[in-house]
């Protein structure tokens, strides 16, 4: 215990009226490790995401990050602390170039604040940043296109962009790849891997083929409860998982949930889901 | 971009022309009446700058901009009060400054609830505070004066290079300079970070919390600043007219900086320059002309709210772009037939709004008027009916003529888009904070499609 978690959640609670949807969360991400949330819709990965970076408050529970605590912070304070995300609907300035939505994403972690005694432009340090980010994410001749004008899948890129812009040591994605076409996807997560390389990742994915091939872990979430949490072969191979999640598809077309029997009522979670071919599984 | 904001040779060339326009301006037009109306464009000007930086950076939609314009210019008056009896031995010229810090005071203790909020609850603040230092106005009067104000003489102190600020003309060259030095401050602003998240906060608050910022403090500092500059025209509105009463913290001076800051439009820097100089053009001259002149600024308004919202700096870019490609006199046959058309509608409105005027308030005299050497007749139907009809049939007109442009400006514009598609996308002029931010956006406003 030596160096603390980067993100621990502890029993954390979230109700909505008096409809609960995370009951009683725990999780432990260690520093570096890159984790995927999957589970059904509604299952409360979203609301899971908006607790941690602060959009929500929690109803019970603590949420740590790298041993501190930041539940009852505000989003920007969180960030401050090495804390940001990206969103599942795109989130960027529309009105502004990318080079400029970039920009705007690093200027307060490199100390520049709220300064109006400063031009823009004499900002070595962040407007070098700012071209290297760029270049990251694949955008170098786009630099001056409005955010508004470019493609869905420059504007996911671009959302990735802001997001690992500040430097932050643990990175939240919640669906980085929805809505991409297969070949898409696939230049996409090598682009995921490359900039997050380093940090501690979290991502919510519906993707199963992205889901395996980006995560060290994976952590199942049902009804607002993490069912478990272990190394993907491990996952693939847990009983309770396939009965409350993956029953019904076969291992090969684990292709996110749009297709599995999400609307179970919670009560219904321990029967056996609709029979399904598990023999492909194992 | 790494270099200078101010090394663009084209920007060296706007920016000189526009100082050189502020020089010159008084000596082609050296009436007392000219350069009374030049002092206030320069007071409209800055005034309608800081509210730009509010609605068109921020997206703040403030119906009460008049308050730190108007109480910074309470504070001006009675600052140079004190110059007279001694008390605040300060430089006359100084007084505009005086005014901007007071201003900015201001904005330091309301601004703090104001930002609080944003969209629709913004806007409800604003308008309630206005309300509410208008209301105070009255009811204080050993500060604002009661009904007939408080006035002070701008000649003062001892006089500096021989300039009393006597004669109009060198008030008007103090302001002038003022002018400069604020709108360069304030193009300089929309350079810094702050002016850069100002900018983030309008696109996408949400996300910018997500990035490290409070888009709080980002509203609050940005509304400070915009207090400052807007205390330094209240502050030059005072030395110009030597009074202060309570019209000029009123809600009908806030819904003038809005208005013509938006006919200027809001979404280019040099928008509300231009909006600056319309509104004393239409306080002043207009109001020679016509008694109903406020009858046809809501015309006007309306029409450009429904037909050009970026305001006349959009049409100005747009249609520089047009020429730069040397396609605008495939447009100028459309384009006088445009204003034709429209000069009909506009005949038949404005017949319209005089018979009006001369039922509700002329009418003890006559029921007749004149009206471009035709005798109308409040009581005669024949008046109203051909005066319906010419606006009927101008209407009529101006669509169908509207309509053809319509596509044809697309045309011109899809020719455009595939001509830039070969070469460097840096192709737009690129003289002001965004102006490539708002072109697609006004293009299709101008067009007229949705």
């Amino acid at each position: 215990m030596s160096t603390p978690a980067a993100v621990e959640l502890k029993d954390l609670r979230k109700s909505f009226g008096k409809t609960e949807i995370i009951r009683g969360t725990n999780l432990v991400v260690a520093p570096g490790e890159r984790v995927a949330i999957i589970g059904p819709n509604g299952a409360g990965k979203s609301t899971l995401f908006n607790l941690i970076s602060g959009r929500f408050g929690a109803t019970s529970g603590e949420i740590l990050l790298h041993g501190k605590r930041i539940d009852g912070l505000l989003p920007y304070e969180i960030n401050r602390l090495g804390l940001a995300r990206s969103f599942q609907i795109t989130n960027i300035f529309p009105r502004l170039s990318v080079f400029e939505n970039l920009r705007c994403g690093l200027l307060w972690s490199m100390g520049y604040r709220y300064a109006f005694w400063k031009f823009l432009a004499n900002l070595k340090d962040a407007n070098a940043r700012a071209s290297e980010l760029l270049h990251m994410i694949r955008l170098d001749s786009k630099r001056d296109t409005l955010a508004m004008n470019l493609t869905y899948a420059e504007q996911r890129a671009l959302e990735i962009g802001i997001t690992i812009a500040g430097g932050a040591g643990v990175i939240l994605l919640d669906e980085p790849t929805a809505g991409m076409s297969k070949s898409e996807t696939t230049r996409f997560i090598e682009l995921i891997r490359e900039v997050t390389a380093g940090k501690t990742l979290l991502t919510v994915e519906h993707d199963m083929g992205v889901v395996f091939g980006l995560a060290d872990k994976i952590a199942v979430l049902v009804y607002g409860e993490v069912i478990a949490f272990d190394t993907p072969d491990a996952v693939r191979a847990n009983p309770r998982v396939q009965e409350a999640y993956l029953g019904a598809q076969t291992q090969d077309s684990l292709h996110a949930d749009r297709a599995a029997p999400s609307p179970i009522p919670p009560s219904a979670r321990e029967q056996p889901v609709p029979p399904g071919p598990r023999s492909a599984q194992g | 971009m790494t270099a200078s904001p101010f090394s663009n040779t084209g920007r060296w060339i706007v920016w000189g022309a526009f100082v050189m326009a502020l020089f010159v301006a008084p000596l082609l037009f050296s009436s007392s009446l000219s350069v009374s109306m030049l002092s206030q464009i320069g007071v409209a000007i800055v005034a309608c700058l800081s509210y730009n930086m509010l609605l068109g950076q921020g997206g703040m939609l403030s119906f009460g901009h008049s308050v730190y314009s108007g109480l910074a210019s309470f504070v001006a008056v009675h600052a140079m009060l004190g110059i007279a009896d001694g008390s605040f031995p300060i430089p006359v010229s100084l007084i505009p400054l005086v005014a901007g810090f007071a201003g900015a005071a201001f904005a330091v203790v309301l601004g703090y609830v104001t930002t609080k909020k944003a969209g629709t609850p913004f806007a409800m603040i604003t308008l309630g505070l206005g309300e509410l230092v208008f209301a105070m106005s009255l009811m204080v009067p050993e500060f604002f004066g009661g009904e007939g104000g408080v006035s002070a003489n701008r000649v003062v102190g001892k006089p500096f290079l021989g300039i009393t600020y006597g004669p109009q003309i060198q008030v008007y060259y103090l302001l002038a300079i003022y002018t400069v030095v604020c709108t360069a401050a304030m193009f300089a602003f929309t350079r810094t970070p702050l002016g850069r998240m100002l900018n983030a906060v309008r696109d996408n608050p949400e996300r910018v919390e997500f990035v490290g910022y409070s888009t709080q403090r980002v509203r609050y500092v940005s509304f400070i600043i915009a207090g400052f500059f807007a205390g330094i025209s209240g502050g030059m509105y005072a030395l110009n007219f030597e009074i202060a009463t309570a019209e000029v913290v009123g809600a009908l001076r806030s819904g003038g900086y809005l208005l013509f800051t938006f006919l200027g439009g809001a979404t280019f820097f040099f928008g509300p320059i231009i909006g600056g100089v319309l509104m004393v053009l239409a306080a002043v001259l207009l109001s020679e002309i016509t008694k109903a002149w406020q009858l046809y600024l809501g015309l006007v308004f309306l029409f450009m709210v429904m037909y050009a919202p970026g305001g006349i700096a959009s049409l100005v870019m747009l249609n520089l772009r047009v020429a730069m490609h040397r396609k605008l006199g495939r447009l100028s046959a459309s384009y006088a037939m445009l204003a034709a058309t429209g000069l009909v509608m506009l005949a038949g409105f404005a017949a319209l709004i005089e018979l009006v005027y001369q039922l509700q308030l002329g009418s003890q005299q006559s029921t007749k008027l004149r009206f471009f050497g035709l005798v109308l007749d409040t009581h005669s139907p024949t008046s109203w009916l051909g005066a319906l009809a010419v606006v009927a049939v101008g209407f009529a007109a101006f669509e169908w003529v509207r309509r053809r442009f319509a596509v044809l400006w697309g045309q011109v514009q899809g020719e455009i888009e595939a001509e830039a598609a070969f070469k460097q996308p840096n192709e737009v002029p690129r003289g002001t904070y965004d102006s490539r931010r708002e072109g697609d956006a006004a293009q299709a406003a101008v067009a007229g499609t949705p």
